[in-house]
């Protein structure tokens, strides 16, 4: 029996699931570095400075994301007591949170566009990374949605717990990674903007 | 807890019926959507050996045309078509030839057929592994790459032909889809497919670090990993590292091309037009492009490598010389290569003193590459070399590294660069140092491990006839290219009849379009081999070569989860090989020392008192004994 439960232990094993997440994050941070170090490359080069006062959008969704990761921070805390309502409640506020963050970055672009006139296209570059910047996070905001809601439908369905923990750590994982993310983009800015 | 580790207990049986019973899986989940390593490397290795045979085709192509420029082939007008009319290569199709033929061979054949072939076999079966960390990710690993070859060869499909600014893809060429036939749509597909194919090389490479840590056997302790595995393992910690960087300036470029903005593009003039792009900066693409760029040609070479150091001590039946300074030297080279981009860029204008830089931290690299050479040659000194297949690929491997090597010190050097850059000299540099290199390392490969993937043993004289022609003929091929860069011939040009100083170099390309055809003729009894042995070949057992490591404890027929029973224990390292007083010239990484008392040595038991008491205690005995004698 013993043998049976080592044998079937060294069969399943979700760490290393896991640090393949922490290893995506780092992919993920080597493509913001490349792309800020390419801001620096490109302004410092052409003398191109920002020159935009950054939207207050920003602000808020910033305190919106961070509001987020304590929302998630919640939910995990109440999967770990097996408090699955709490859990699933918290999950949903933190969805909505994210969407809320969503909307108000695609607010702060018509903002950028249309209040202060600078475009994607601007032939002055720096102006155009703001766009990818944000652009870039959002693409994996998505993501990070799509990977909230499947373990917000675990919660749904009768999972086991081992297995709600596992979903819940990857998500939060890379939720938290993504505010962070946002906000190395923004004091980026910010830094930059004169 | 305890419902903890109940549901823990229902979700380990829940998995373990996954792997037990499933024996009678469809043919579509065991031989397409398959998620067991072993056969992912299979379709790794199929699908890059089908790339890298259309690559090579793609070369005799523009060969012809470099060889006989005033010649007409109706021939190839009737192959072709349009991309030949009159029986010659036209201009723009000579540009989309060189360049799908440089992408794929990097990066379809030479990183992901490599890497995905040899870390996918060799990762979960050396460390003492069931699978990847991930079987899921590791099978859309090998979809992403599958769909991106389709894409690639598709853009020969479209009307105005594949992509054709060079595998480099510089802008403004590949960011206005105007600017030739081949910036239109067949770079718009080769930009697709390279998105599918980075997406593979980062799952992939994920998976290949995260199995490594986390997955090893008991007692397999980093210090008792074959070199193959340090080698694919920092191989894939510099894919994850440098592959962001080319999506950064890929998504840049996208941009550019399709969105309007400016990144790279400033004061154009299009067929008399004035774009409207202003102050970009296309040496911007360059610096993104070559943090990648120059890691990916380590990423090229360093599993073929891991390859050819185990292969070598394996049929040298020693142990291969310098284990740690391998691995060190390994390491330098991963480290060393993310502050060498510049060397790519030495005349952009770059500030000499940058310059300067760049080219010192390119020339310590000659240091570990150096330590590698001096190794692997001190591992074949005096050896009981054994000349299969597999090993005469990997002293080819090293053969090529030296000669190839060697060019790198010219090129590294920011001054001769002003003269070298972009000529034949270069040509010839990458092509024996990265391309033949990396190739024989792979070709050793995959004589050394067919027996493992496939249960049979391929010919050894069709294999010898293989070696042989292919060695001559790259060397044929790429020599003389040197001399020809020397005089100034550059790269990527059409035809050099317009040129008079070059017309005499006319000769020398004719010769070396033979060997290139000669080398292709060669690489059909490899093909002819490699096909009929999975079939008709002699049955291998299940250590076909004597060799130390865990992949050759596991039965000749594939199970899911490797071992049948319990994952064996390592104990030792894997290069005990002509052990002095052991009984046969291997000891498998499984055998502990309690076994081997009169080959073990004091150095065995650095980090065990104990072991070595009892060594001593029995050393002293068999002295004793003697005196009694």
């Amino acid at each position: 029996m013993m043998a049976q439960v080592q044998k079937n232990n060294d069969r399943l094993d979700l760490a290393p699931k896991k640090f393949n997440m922490w290893l995506f994050i780092f992919t993920s941070f080597m493509f913001f570095a490349a792309i800020s170090s390419g801001f620096i490359v490109y302004s410092g080069s052409k003398g191109h400075g920002l020159n935009v006062i950054m939207p207050d959008a920003f602000k808020y969704s910033t305190i919106t994301i961070i509001l987020s990761s304590v929302t998630l921070f919640l939910a995990q805390k109440a999967a770990k007591g097996l408090q699955f309502g709490k859990q699933r409640m918290f999950l949903w506020l933190t969805f909505l949170l994210g969407v809320a963050f969503f909307v108000i970055q695609i607010y702060a672009w018509y903002v950028l566009a249309y209040k202060m006139g600078v475009h994607l296209t601007d032939p002055n570059a720096s102006r155009s990374f703001v766009y990818i910047f944000t652009g870039m996070h959002l693409l994996h905001i998505i993501a990070a949605i799509l990977l909230l809601l499947n373990t917000l439908w675990g919660t749904y369905k009768n999972i086991p717990q081992v297995r709600n923990l596992f979903k819940m750590e990857m998500t939060s994982i890379f939720w938290h990674f993504l505010g962070i993310i946002w906000i190395y983009l923004y004091v980026f800015l910010l830094l930059n903007q004169n | 807890m305890s419902t903890l580790a109940v549901h823990d207990h229902g979700v380990a049986h829940h998995d373990d019926h996954g792997h037990e019973h499933h024996h009678n899986q469809s043919f579509l989940s065991k031989y397409v959507f398959s998620m067991d390593h072993k056969m992912i490397s299979k379709q790794f290795l199929i699908t890059g050996i089908t790339m890298a045979v259309i690559a090579m085709i793609l070369s005799i192509l523009f060969r012809i045309q470099l060889a006989y420029p005033d010649k007409t082939f109706p021939l190839l007008t009737t192959l072709l078509g349009r991309f030949a009319p009159n029986g010659r290569i036209s201009a723009d199709f000579y540009l989309s030839l060189v360049t799908i033929h440089g992408t794929i061979m990097v990066f379809f054949v030479l990183t992901a057929g490599l890497s995905g072939t040899f870390a996918n076999l060799l990762i979960p079966l050396q460390i003492g592994a069931r699978d990847m960390a991930s079987p899921f990710m590791n099978m859309l690993s090998y979809w992403f790459f599958f769909i991106a070859s389709v894409i690639m060869l598709s853009s020969f499909l479209v009307q105005k032909g594949p992509a054709s600014g060079g595998w480099t893809i510089y802008p403004p060429l590949s960011a206005l889809p105007k600017a030739m036939p081949g910036s239109g749509m067949g770079m718009t597909l080769w930009l697709v497919s390279m998105v599918f194919f980075i997406a593979s090389s980062l799952i992939g490479g994920i998976n290949y670090v995260s199995t490594v840590l986390n997955m090893r056997t008991k007692g397999m302790d980093l210090w008792k990993m074959p070199l193959t595995i340090w080698a694919l393992f920092l191989t894939a910690i510099l894919g994850m590292l440098a592959f962001p960087v080319l999506v950064a300036g890929v998504v840049l470029l996208i941009f550019d091309r399709s969105f309007g903005t400016s990144f790279y593009l400033s004061d154009i003039v299009l067929n008399g037009v004035q774009q409207p792009y202003e102050g970009g900066s296309p040496i911007l693409f360059q610096h993104l492009f070559w943090f990648l760029g120059h890691p990916e040609v380590y990423i090229v070479i360093m599993p073929a490598m891991g390859i050819s150091s185990e292969v070598m001590s394996v049929n040298s039946r020693k142990p291969i010389f310098g284990y740690h300074a391998m691995v060190y030297s390994l390491i330098g080279i991963t480290v060393l290569s993310f502050i060498v981009w510049g060397h790519h860029m030495f005349v952009t204008g770059m500030n000499p003193f940058l310059g300067g830089v760049f080219m010192i931290t390119t020339l310590i690299i000659a240091v570990p590459s150096a330590v590698k050479t001096f190794n692997w040659l001190a591992t074949l000194w005096r050896g009981n070399i054994r000349f299969t297949p597999a090993m005469l690929f990997a002293i080819g491997m090293v053969s090529f590294f030296i000669s190839g090597g060697l060019t790198g010190i010219f090129l590294g050097n920011a001054t001769l660069d002003i003269n070298l850059h972009d000529t034949y000299f270069v040509v010839a540099h990458f092509h024996l140092v990265m391309g033949s290199a990396a190739i024989f390392g792979m070709l050793a490969g995959v004589y050394h491990w067919f027996p493992k993937m496939f249960g049979k043993m391929m010919d050894e004289k069709l294999g010898y006839l293989h070696f042989w022609l292919t060695f001559i003929g790259a060397y044929l091929v790429f020599f003389p290219m040197h001399f020809m860069g020397l005089d100034g011939v550059p790269r990527r040009y059409y035809a050099f009849t317009e040129f008079v100083s070059m017309q005499r170099w006319l000769t020398v390309n004719t010769f070396v379009t033979w060997a290139a055809i000669m080398a292709a003729c060669a690489q059909v009894a490899f093909l002819y081999n490699f096909i009929t042995s999975i079939f008709i070949g002699k049955k291998a057992t299940q250590n076909p070569w004597e060799s130390n490591t865990l992949e050759w404890t596991t039965p000749v027929e594939h199970l899911h989860g490797n071992w049948p029973g319990e994952i064996p224990t390592v104990y030792r390292w894997p290069y005990d090989y002509s052990k002095p007083g052991a009984e046969e010239d291997y000891i498998p990484q499984t055998v502990p020392f309690s076994q081997t008392m009169s080959s073990n040595l004091p150095t065995d038991f650095e980090d065990n008192p104990k072991g070595l008491e009892e060594l001593n205690k029995f050393q002293s005995t068999l002295k004793a004994n003697e005196q009694v004698k």
